[in-house]
C-alpha cells in the first residue's frame, strides 16, 4: 500500500477491520419484516411492509409485485437538525437502494403488489445507506419475501493514499488532508457475489479502486455472517 | 429515462445484433455518436451552450452570484447543479418539480465536478465568513434520444469552462457586468463522464433510447487526468440489475480507454 499521510486511523482501527457489528430482527411488531443493523455508532432500522395492493392502480403490473424503497434520516440523527421529510440526496439513496435490492427480491409471485421498505437512521456516523441496506436486507428475509440471494452492504474508500474499509464520519466528512477522502458506498450479493449497488465520491486511480472492491467483499461476508446469526435468532439479540 | 416501454421485437432485434457486436444505427459497441458543441444559447448569462450528441441534445448555462458561504468553509465558493428534464425533450416527462430521474441526474453530475477539483472554490471567496461566489450549473434537456447522463455531464463541464467572471462591485453590493476572465477553474485536472449500459450480454458506450431502456444496469463513471494518469473522481451505478467481475473489468478497461482517446478532444471543447 502507498505511504501516505493516514497511517493510522482515528479510531485505533486496522485499514480492513469493520466497526463493531450488531444486529436484531423483528424490531416493529406491527410490521410484515423488521430488522435493526448497527455498525460503530451509525444505526439504522427497516421496516418491510407488503406484500400488498398497490395504489392507484395504474402504477400497478400485472406480471409482478414491484419494490419500493423509502430512505430517510431522522432530524435529531446528526448535529445540525435535518429538515423533516425527503430532501435530494434523500430521493437518490432511496432509488439506488431500491435498484439495490430489486436485484435480488422475486415478486413474480405477487402481481399487482408492492413490497415497501422503510429506512430510517437514528443515529449517523457515517455510512447511512449501507447500514440502512443491511437492515433491509434482514427485514425482507423476516417479512418471507422471495430472495435470490441475500446482500451485505459496506462503504469502503481512501483516506489520502490509504485504503480504509468502514468509513466513520471523521474520515468521510472531515477529513481534508492530502488527497482526501473517496467514499465508496458498495453491495455485494451474497452468493454470486456480484454488486448490486455502487456510488463514489473523491478521487482515485483505477488499480486502487479494483483494490477496494476486493476489500469490500471481504467485509461483506463478515456481515453476511452477523445478518445470518441475527436471523435465526429472530427477536433476540446478537452483539 | 427508465419508464419508457419498447416492444419486444425492437428489444429481441436489438438484442441480437448486439451478441454479434452490433448496433441498429451501424456503430460499433465502443463508438460514440458524433459530438457538437455550440456557443450562443443565451448571451444573458455567464455561458450557455449547447451540446449534441447525435440527437440527444442539452442546453447548460452558468450563473454566479454573491452568497454567503457555509459555515463549516467560510473560504470557499458554493456549487449547485441542477436539471430539468422537460416535456419537451420526451413523451417520458412531465412538466413540475423536478423527479428521481432528474435529481439523480444532477447529483451524479454534481459529484463528477465537485470531487474532481476542477472549480476552484478558494479563488471564489470574496470575503471570508461573509460573501463568496456561488455558482449555479442549470442543465435543460432538449431532446432525449438516449445517454442524457453524458450529454448534460459534457454540457455542464463546458458551461463551466466557458463562464465569464462577473465583477463585484462591493461599495454598491451589486454585479457590474462580466470581466474578460473566465471563472477560477483548475484546468489540469478536468475530469468528465461516460455511461456503459449492460444489453444482451454486451457492454454498450453512448446508448441510444432504445438501447437505454432495455439495459440491465448502467455505470456511469467520471474520469480526470491526474498528470498523465487516469482517476476515477465519480461512480453510480444505476438500475436493478448486478454487475459481475467480467463485467468490470471490461467496464474499467473501456472508460480507460475511452478516456485516452477523448480526453484531448473534451478539452478542447471545454477550454475553446
Amino acid at each position: 500500500m502507498a505511504k501516505g499521510l493516514y497511517t493510522k486511523r482515528n479510531s485505533g482501527r486496522k485499514m480492513d477491520e469493520v466497526r463493531p457489528m450488531s444486529a436484531k430482527v423483528g424490531i416493529v411488531p406491527s410490521a410484515d419484516g423488521s430488522a435493526m443493523f448497527e455498525t460503530g455508532k451509525t444505526r439504522a432500522i427497516a421496516v418491510v411492509r407488503g406484500p400488498r395492493t398497490l395504489h392507484p392502480q395504474h402504477l400497478q403490473n400485472a406480471q409482478t409485485g414491484i419494490l419500493r424503497v423509502s430512505y430517510g434520516m431522522m432530524p435529531f440523527s446528526v448535529s445540525d437538525r435535518i429538515r423533516p421529510g425527503p430532501n435530494r440526496r434523500s430521493e437518490e439513496i432511496s432509488k439506488v437502494s431500491e435498484w439495490a435490492l430489486s436485484s435480488v427480491v422475486d415478486l413474480s409471485g405477487f402481481p399487482n403488489t408492492v413490497v415497501d421498505v422503510f429506512i430510517q437512521i437514528p443515529q449517523a456516523d457515517a455510512g447511512t445507506r449501507v447500514a440502512g441496506l443491511n437492515a433491509a436486507a434482514m427485514a425482507l428475509a423476516h417479512a418471507g419475501i422471495p430472495m435470490k440471494e441475500m446482500v451485505s452492504a459496506i462503504g469502503v474508500g481512501k483516506i489520502d493514499k490509504t485504503l480504509v474499509v468502514d468509513l466513520d464520519k471523521y474520515e468521510d466528512s472531515d477529513y481534508h488532508e492530502g488527497e482526501g477522502s473517496t467514499d465508496i458506498p458498495v453491495v455485494v450479493t451474497s452468493r454470486t457475489k456480484n454488486v448490486a449497488l455502487l456510488q463514489l465520491d473523491g478521487k482515485i486511480s483505477i488499480p486502487e479502486f479494483k483494490e477496494t472492491m476486493e476489500m469490500a467483499k471481504k467485509a461483506c461476508n463478515e456481515i453476511l455472517k452477523v445478518q445470518m446469526e441475527a436471523l435465526k435468532n429472530i427477536g433476540g439479540s446478537n452483539e | 429515462m427508465s419508464n419508457f416501454i419498447i416492444p419486444n421485437l425492437q428489444k429481441e432485434k436489438i438484442e441480437a445484433y448486439l451478441s454479434e457486436g452490433k448496433r441498429l444505427d451501424g456503430r460499433t459497441v465502443e463508438e460514440y455518436r458524433e459530438i457538437i458543441v455550440e456557443d450562443g444559447v443565451s448571451e444573458n448569462s455567464a455561458s450557455a451552450v449547447k451540446v449534441k450528441f447525435g440527437k440527444t441534445e442539452v442546453y447548460a448555462g452558468v450563473h454566479l452570484a454573491v452568497a454567503t458561504p457555509y459555515p463549516d468553509s467560510p473560504d470557499e465558493g458554493t456549487f449547485m447543479t441542477s436539471a430539468e428534464l422537460h416535456p419537451m425533450a420526451s413523451q417520458q416527462f412531465d412538466i413540475g418539480r423536478p423527479g428521481i430521474n432528474a435529481i439523480e441526474l444532477s447529483r451524479v453530475i454534481d459529484r463528477g465536478i465537485r470531487e474532481s477539483g476542477f472549480i476552484d472554490f478558494k479563488k471564489l471567496c470574496i470575503k471570508e465568513g461573509e460573501k463568496v461566489w456561488q455558482v449555479f450549473v442549470d442543465i435543460m434537456a432538449i431532446n432525449d434520444d438516449g445517454n442524457l447522463l453524458d450529454v448534460a455531464g459534457l454540457a455542464a463541464l463546458i458551461a463551466l469552462g466557458r463562464a465569464r467572471m462577473p465583477v463585484y462591485n462591493a461599495k454598491e453590493d451589486k454585479i457590474d457586468g462580466f470581466s474578460k476572465d473566465g471563472i477560477p477553474l483548475n484546468k489540469e485536472v478536468t475530469a468528465f463522464s461516460m455511461t456503459f449500459h449492460k444489453i444482451g450480454g454486451k457492454i454498450v458506450a453512448d446508448v441510444g433510447k432504445d438501447e437505454e431502456a432495455i439495459s440491465e444496469f448502467r455505470l456511469t463513471i467520471a474520469i480526470g487526468d491526474n498528470k498523465g494518469e487516469p482517476r476515477i473522481t465519480a461512480m453510480q451505478k444505476g438500475k436493478a440489475g448486478t454487475i459481475n467481475d467480467e463485467d468490470m473489468e471490461t467496464i474499467l478497461k473501456l472508460a480507460e480507454d475511452k478516456w485516452t482517446e477523448m480526453f484531448l478532444k473534451i478539452k478542447e471543447y471545454v477550454f475553446k
